[in-house]
């Protein structure tokens, strides 16, 4: 590193250039999903150019592909950003305040448990359907009730996990371990209701947990949202507070953080988060994990820019994830659970191998 | 009178860990909290700043009970640094930003951002501001932690073994910013020391610790042969060198 000896305040100036470096990596990030997300709303079965596409945004056009943007492709692709913000978001808290590289939305139960919520839903609530030939969104008769299942039991299972915390003084790690252990008991249940259960609701609630961006309509969009930035806004003025539980509860402590309180908040929001999207979504997994992973690796853990470049990240590898989803054996759309993985993963490890070079 | 305690008892489980501690520290003032290992030294510390909360007794810091205030109206007043700290991938400038945190309501200003300039050239560390926590040496990380306490601008300081991890050099200069710091920001400094010497070379007061008691307390002069051998169970001899009381283990 050349350091400028002239300058009186050269820390100063070395550190605000570093921080500078972390927006503008951010800024790029953000870019690139706008770019991203005007090509994921004109490709498709029916073609349009993204000059169309933002003639058509600005209220510029009629027609089929006014109908085609505003009711289909539109909520399609902010529905992946919003999803993809929050579980990403969501990630990076669990992650920094249960101090654990593996805390994630799916790793902490959360995710069975609105999976066990939705097969609960169809099998035992009857919100599955007699066989169909319309294909797999005909497989469910009754999608609110299904959602709704699935959100109380994926809440369920964090507030096990926080009352453990609340009343039996559990630590971070045991938190971590009760969610995975959860989640398995919740995986088990999950097994046995389609063990008992006829095929066509095997079949639904298989379809529910391949996560599916395109169910949400507007009004789910609508909810999605508030929940994400209402969530996001707190995670960002608690920031400094997650900055200080990184270096370990007693520092924290000592800084003047509540360290339970914050723990307690953190986890319920991130859930609130995660059992929103999943519940309306399905199951969507890695991005919780990997785009926090992915944004540490890039410009640290300085949760001041985590958080917000998490979003980002996580905004654009689900709509990157979706939109090949839909585009690489089009018209077939494959689960976009599997694509996030198959993304995530490899590109996860090279980052891991090649390391950060930022400063 | 910045911090007053008294007839303070802590115990884990059933088995007592303090009985009875009771001192009290001025503003400016080095106290040096001395005891074998396990002697209850950290939990003292721990217990004055509510990180533990004492059966009994009380503890006021600046006339006020400290089991009544706030963490946040705690940290503005008293700096923990605690026996053992993790790395992690913030940036030593972050690190010691952190200190500035109970002063911070959205984001850090440049005056925030001056002061740790300040600390990070009155530790040493400037060379190392931007490089990340988790690869740092065992000493260069523990000046870190020191940092962050000293840019909190704290009127106690709590220090649990600030040196332990510090070359001879290291240990001379840290100390004596600590001291520095004390006595121009009138700071009260409470610190745990193995280090005899060092100990004797810095503090004020001196408060030897042994079995969940306070053994002696006071100046200079309570640091006799007698009180250390019998207080460590290693017999001693403590002479004058140099216009320097030095404690040689026989
Ligand atoms: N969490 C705990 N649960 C039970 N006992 C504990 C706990 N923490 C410390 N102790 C015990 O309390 C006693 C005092 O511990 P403390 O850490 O205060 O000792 P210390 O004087 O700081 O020792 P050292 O010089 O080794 O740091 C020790 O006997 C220790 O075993
Ligand atoms: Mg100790």
């Amino acid at each position: 590193m050349v350091r400028d000896e002239t300058l009186p305040d050269g820390e100063i100036t070395h550190y605000l250039r570093y921080t500078w470096k972390k927006k503008i990596i951010m800024l790029g990030l953000m870019m690139m999903t706008a770019m991203l997300a005007l090509y994921a709303i004109s490709a498709g079965s029916a073609e349009l150019s993204p000059w169309q596409v933002l003639l058509t945004l600005l209220g510029q056009t009629e027609g089929q592909s006014k109908i085609i943007i505003w009711s289909i492709r539109l909520p399609r692709v902010l529905a992946a950003m919003v999803a993809g913000i929050g579980l990403a978001v969501a990630g990076a808290v669990m992650q920094t305040i249960l101090r654990n590289p593996l805390a994630s939305p799916s790793t902490l139960g959360i995710a069975q448990g609105a999976a066990f919520g939705a097969a609960l839903a169809i099998i035992g609530l009857g919100a599955g359907s007699t066989p169909s030939t319309g294909g797999g969104a005909l497989l469910i008769n009754s999608p609110y009730l299904v959602t709704i299942s699935a959100f109380v039991a994926a809440m369920l299972t964090t507030m096990i996990i926080l009352f453990l915390a609340q009343y039996k003084g559990v630590s971070p790690e045991s938190m971590v371990l009760a969610g995975v252990a959860l989640g398995s008991l919740f995986s088990a249940a999950t097994m046995l209701l389609q063990y008992f259960t006829n095929d066509v609701n095997v079949a639904a609630v298989v379809f529910w947990t391949f996560g599916d961006i395109g169910r949400a309509s507007w009004g789910e969009l609508g909810i999605m949202f508030c929940v994400v930035f209402g969530s996001l806004l707190f995670f960002l003025f608690n920031r400094w507070n997650y900055n200080a539980l990184d270096s370990g509860a007693e520092t924290a402590k000592g800084l003047g953080v509540n360290v339970e309180s914050t723990r307690q908040w953190g986890m319920f929001f991130a859930s609130l988060i995660t059992a929103t999207v999943v519940s309306f979504l399905g199951i969507m997994a890695f991005i919780g994990l990997v785009a926090p992973h992915l944004v540490k690796r890039l410009i640290g853990g300085d949760n001041r820019f985590l958080i917000p470049a998490s979003g980002v990240m996580g905004a654009l590898l689900l709509l990157a994830a979706d939109t090949l989803a839909r585009r690489i054996i089009a018209p077939v759309v494959l689960p976009v659970g599997a694509v996030t993985s198959f993304l995530g993963a490899p590109l996860f490890l090279y980052l891991l191998v090649r390391g950060s070079k930022l400063r | 009178m910045i911090l007053s305690v008294n007839g303070i008892e802590f115990r884990y489980g059933s088995r007592p860990i303090l009985e009875n501690i009771g001192f009290t520290v001025q503003r400016g003032e080095f106290l040096s909290i001395l005891g074998n290992n396990g002697a209850g030294k950290s939990t003292l510390l721990k217990t004055l700043n509510k990180i533990l909360s004492p059966k009994k007794g009380s503890i006021l810091l600046d006339g006020q009970e400290v089991s009544k205030l706030s963490r946040l109206a705690i940290a503005l007043k008293m700096a923990y640094v605690a026996q053992n700290y993790e790395s992690n991938r913030q940036t030593v400038f972050d690190a010691v930003l952190l200190g500035r945190k109970p002063y911070i309501k959205w984001e850090a200003t440049a005056s925030d951002l001056a002061l740790v300039q300040g600390v990070l050239a009155k530790t040493g560390l400037e060379e190392f501001a931007l490089r990340y926590l988790d690869e740092l040496s065992g000493g260069e990380l523990q000046k870190v932690v020191i940092a962050r306490a000293l840019a909190q601008e704290p009127e106690v300081l709590l220090l649990d073994e600030p040196t332990s991890n510090l070359d001879l050099r290291n240990q001379m200069e840290v100390l004596k910013t600590i001291q520095t710091a004390a006595k121009e920001k009138n700071i009260a400094v409470i610190a745990v020391m193995h280090d005899l010497n060092l100990a004797l070379r810095f503090s004020d007061k001196f408060m030897l610790l042994q079995n969940t008691k306070v053994f002696v307390a006071g100046g200079p002069e309570v640091m006799t042969a007698e009180n250390i051998t019998q207080s460590y169970g290693v017999s001693v001899s403590v002479e004058r060198v140099r216009n320097q009381i030095v404690v040689i283990p026989m």
